[in-house]
């Protein structure tokens, strides 16, 4: 048997790969959509990459279904808190969500100029929005969320929405906008040719860059200006917690100590730049340009939950009262059997996901979508 | 919580689920079409399987989209409208929705393009391969969904935990073999089978009609009518009256069901039909069927069948003992080390959510009134005229489509049903009833489970988030517009390439 501790810990970790796994797969599958008409300029460019991601994209997609229903099972105080008290943005997500898997599937099933116009929007929303509310959420959640819980732990939100959402919190969402657009141009760069493959070249470079510059900028403000949270206590090896019977303390720079603390969690943010820039310098190397902006996606993910850690769902108005994941993880009972699925499947799940994009590899070509109709979308 | 709040938050799940489960049946039957018809495809090289396989795997794939569009919708809303649910039973309940991620929706997400874009890559078996992943896919998913949803009505295999407010997992064994749920499944993918019959019998019936495609109709209609009949006989003989057999909420739902008020002797009499009047307790202008109710229901001839009126009673002496349970928990909220109120709790636990469901009806338990209590327990029941109806609606379609089958497939045994057109026609019209039959299955399963979400343990109207009923009413209607257009959308299409028949293959 694995203690309590170290299994809240594994989830806490398995939580990141399975955000990872979503940001680095279904990410370009979003950034392609974002970037569906500034890098598909004709109908038929916007053929071809409705192409590239269509067939792969619903797989990727169940990165983010596993990961709330994962967080559903291990975190289950988190689940529930997160998903209420960011209504308004979790349904926004949710109805651009929509667009997608009717996008991809019904944009070509009529041969008419103006439906094909609308669907391409439809998936520029699905693939923009999604991004951005994701980005807010992750910045609300830096910022610190309004809400406390009553003695039947039933969470009660301290105020709307909209009065919490901090300027950093919107310009969290303009960073996963452009590092997901970065990484759908590094995917479009690796399966497209000529033209398509250039115009993704010069736009992943642009925005590898912008995305360095903002990740140093958010970096300052992360140390100059934001308040981070510290659980001081009572800290009892193994015990359970509710977040009725913690002390945190809020204070400027606190979303730093865990990297004073561990050196090593700097390669997360160094990751992360050095990733787009390695994906920017390597644009003509295809498939290592996409590992590097994939490592820099994932880098980014890793260093907002380092500096968070413990800490999942901070409460800006009662931060005694704030989610960690000591006080929001799911009984060992629970968390045991959910680690034996996980090391069950998640391995069979990468090998055959690996296969099917090793199948469908190499570009997709305008001229071999006119001739092969059955299966293009 | 108001009641205003708990309303619109359950219209909105049973509407969106609903909504789901238009999709989610043509899924999980259409799916194992296909692996049989691209099979024979496969053994006997016949092109002609292949253009089926591909073609009714493109009305497949107009119908999975919207299967997946609003499937996202119910990952998200125990969370974002079941908070308290789901901190409440998410230690429990989370645990199948995740494995169902792990295991079901990657294999049929991560394959389902595979099917569309794969015939020139792989080879023939290689996509058999696939297309079988997608139906197992999406099968498992089905078992997984059903094992929550059995959870939500016979809660086993969890316990209560004060410390941290919610119930927690005891037995991860118990939860997976839980009877209602097995019974759920076998009863519900099957409901899905008989849906993909139905629709591809009745398209191919259509065709047969109007004398177009015949090679290709006469043998899509084979297929659906055998598959058809294993179908709806599983639908009808296994299945669900199992399920009854545990489980107070289930037994106080098979009354209301059959409207049943006073507990029958053995054997029991079955009423076809009459109009239940929930104030009187009586089924007026009834129509009865001596004996076959016990036979149904408890397979016996001996074993009685419990009337409402004996359930009621018996919730309220539960309810009255809950309301130890709850103040004892009250007191331990104060003081965590109050041994006295722990023990307390302990000795009342199993009847801790019947004191939860005075909560509803007064603001203080520890001085509730007999009138309040009484009234707690007069709702601990469902309402049974909505029950009592569907319920007779969905085994009449589901002998009509019996009867529909066995004729199919009678002729095709006969190879005659080429020339009866009123079998075809029959076929035709019989287009809307499985879905019908499949939505008031659901409405049956879910409204009779009232006043519950977690039978006996969490009542419904403690399970919503603490959003303003102006929030969920304006997403409510953001959901009926979206949903609305969508499905015309999909409608749309779906009527399209059914029109064109297999020559949508070849163009666009
Ligand atoms: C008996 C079957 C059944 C039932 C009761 C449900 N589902 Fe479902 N669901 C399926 C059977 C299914 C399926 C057959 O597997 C679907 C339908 C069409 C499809 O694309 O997959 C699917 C799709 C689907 C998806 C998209 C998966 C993907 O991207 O492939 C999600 C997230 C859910 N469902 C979640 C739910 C939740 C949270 C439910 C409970 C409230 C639920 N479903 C009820
Ligand atoms: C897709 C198939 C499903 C359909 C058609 C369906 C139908 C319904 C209906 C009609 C209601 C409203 C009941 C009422 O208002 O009295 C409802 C409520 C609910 N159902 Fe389902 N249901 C489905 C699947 C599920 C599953 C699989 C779960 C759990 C895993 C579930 C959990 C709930 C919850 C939490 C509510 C709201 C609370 C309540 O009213 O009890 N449903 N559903
Ligand atoms: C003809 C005989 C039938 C009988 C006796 C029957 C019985 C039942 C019962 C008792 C329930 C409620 C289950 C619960 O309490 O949880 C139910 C649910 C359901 N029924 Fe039927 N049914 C029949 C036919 C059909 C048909 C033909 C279909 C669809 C094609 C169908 C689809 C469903 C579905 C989807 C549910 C909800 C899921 C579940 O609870 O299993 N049923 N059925």
């Amino acid at each position: 048997m694995i203690d309590y501790d170290t299994l809240r810990l594994i989830w806490w970790a398995l939580l990141g790969v399975l955000l990872a796994g979503f940001g680095v797969t279904g990410g370009f599958d979003l950034g392609v959509g974002a970037m569906l008409r500034v890098l598909g300029r004709t109908d038929d460019e916007r053929k071809v990459l409705v192409n590239v991601v269509a067939p792969t994209w619903d797989g990727n997609q169940v990165w983010l279904i596993l990961g709330a229903g994962a967080v559903f099972a291990a975190m289950p105080l988190a689940y529930a808190t997160s998903f209420s008290v960011l209504y308004p943005a979790m349904l926004a997500a949710l109805f651009a969500l929509f667009f997608r898997p009717t996008g991809f599937e019904y944009r070509a099933k009529v041969n008419k100029a103006r439906w094909r116009n609308f669907w391409d929007w439809a998936l520029v929303i699905g693939g923009a929005l999604p991004a951005i509310v994701f980005g807010v959420a992750f910045g609300l959640i830096l910022s610190g969320i309004p809400f406390h819980f009553d003695p039947d732990m039933r969470v009660v939100m301290d105020g709307g929405l909209w009065d919490a959402v901090t300027p950093f919190a919107l310009f969290a969402g303009v960073v996963s906008l452009v590092m997901l657009s970065m990484h759908g141009a590094a995917f479009v760069n690796l399966k497209t040719v000529d033209t398509l493959q250039v115009r993704a070249i010069s736009w992943m470079r642009r925005l590898a860059l912008l995305l360095i510059v903002l990740l140093a900028a958010g970096g300052l403000w992360i140390a100059q200006g934001i308040e981070g949270y510290s659980l001081h206590g009572p800290m009892l090896a193994n015990q359970v917690s509710t977040p009725l019977d913690q002390h945190v303390v809020r204070e400027v720079g606190a979303w730093l100590n865990n990297f004073k603390a561990h050196p090593w969690m700097w390669s997360a943010p160094i990751a992360a730049m050095a990733g787009a820039a390695l994906a920017a310098w390597l644009a003509w190397y295809p498939l290592i340009a996409l590992l590097f902006s994939g490592i820099s996606v994932a880098g980014v993910i890793a260093t907002a939950g380092f500096a968070a850690f413990p800490f999942l769902l901070p409460s800006s108005t009662h931060p005694d009262h704030s989610l960690t994941i000591w006080n929001a993880a799911a009984s060992p009972h629970t968390l045991t059997w959910m680690t034996a699925a996980a090391v069950v499947f998640v391995p069979i799940i990468l090998a055959y996901t690996s296969w099917v994009f090793h199948v469908l590899r190499g570009p997709v070509r305008a001229s071999h979508l006119k001739n092969n109709e059955y299966g293009t979308y | 919580m108001t009641d205003m709040l708990v309303d619109v938050s359950r219209l909105q799940f049973a509407l969106t689920a609903l909504f789901h489960f238009v999709f989610v049946p043509l899924t999980l039957g259409l799916s194992f079409l296909l692996v049989i018809m691209e099979t024979v495809y496969v053994i006997t090289g016949k092109e002609i399987y292949k253009e089926m396989t591909q073609f009714w795997g493109k009305l497949f794939g107009i119908n999975f989209a919207m299967g997946v569009a609003t499937g996202l919708t119910m990952e998200f809303q125990f969370g974002t409208n079941w908070a308290y649910y789901s901190h409440y039973v998410g230690d429990i309940f989370g645990v199948p929705l995740a494995i169902e991620g792990m295991m079901a929706f990657f294999l049929e997400s991560t394959f389902v393009g595979l099917f569309f874009v794969g015939w020139k890559r792989l080879t023939k078996y290689q996509h058999l391969l696939v297309t079988f992943l997608v139906a197992l896919g999406s099968n498992l998913s089905a078992l997984w969904i059903l094992i929550a949803n059995g959870w939500m009505q016979n809660p086993v295999g969890a316990v209560f935990n004060p410390d941290t407010m919610r119930m927690e997992l005891d037995s991860f064994t118990a939860m997976l073999f839980n009877p209602v749920a097995q019974a759920k499944f076998v009863h519900t993918v099957s409901a899905g089978y008989t849906t993909g019959s139905v629709f591809v019998l009745a398209i191919s019936a259509w065709y047969l009609l109007k004398g177009r495609h015949l090679a290709f109709a006469r043998r899509s209609f084979a297929v659906a009518a055998g598959f058809g009949l294993a179908a709806i006989t599983s639908a009808i003989v296994l299945g669900d009256e199992s399920g009854y057999t545990v489980g107070d909420v289930q037994k106080a739902k098979l009354a209301a069901i059959e409207a049943e008020w006073e507990t029958a002797k053995p054997p029991a009499s079955f009423t076809v039909i009459g109009i239940p009047n929930q104030e009187t307790m009586e089924t007026e202008h009834a129509i009865r069927i001596p004996w076959l109710l016990g036979l149904i229901a408890t397979r016996s001839v001996d074993e009685p069948v419990e009337g409402l009126k004996d359930i009621i009673a018996r919730n309220e002496a539960r309810i009255k003992r809950g309301i130890h349970a709850v103040l004892a928990l009250r007191d331990l909220q104060l003081n965590r080390h109050d041994e006295h109120a722990r023990a307390t709790l302990l000795r009342y636990q199993k009847d801790l959510g019947y004191g939860l469901l005075l909560t509803r009806y007064t603001a203080d338990i520890a001085h509730s009134t007999p009138e309040e209590i009484h009234a707690a327990a007069l709702h601990s029941v469902p309402r049974v005229a909505p029950l009592f109806f569907t319920f007779r609606i969905m085994v009449a379609s589901g002998f009509a489509m019996l009867i529909l089958f066995l004729a199919a497939a009678w002729s095709v045994w006969r190879n005659n049903f080429m020339e009866k057109r009123w079998l075809l026609k029959a076929a035709l019209w019989s287009l809307p009833l499985p879905w019908l039959a499949a939505e008031l299955g659901w409405f049956v399963a879910e409204y009779g489970r009232q006043p519950w979400t977690i039978s006996g343990i969490l009542p419904t109207s403690l399970s919503a988030s603490s959003l303003s009923a102006t929030q969920v009413t304006s997403s409510l209607i953001a959901f009926i517009l979206f949903y609305t257009g969508l499905t015309a959308v999909e409608m749309f299409l779906m009527i399209k390439y059914a029109r064109k028949g297999p020559d949508a293959l070849h163009a666009h």
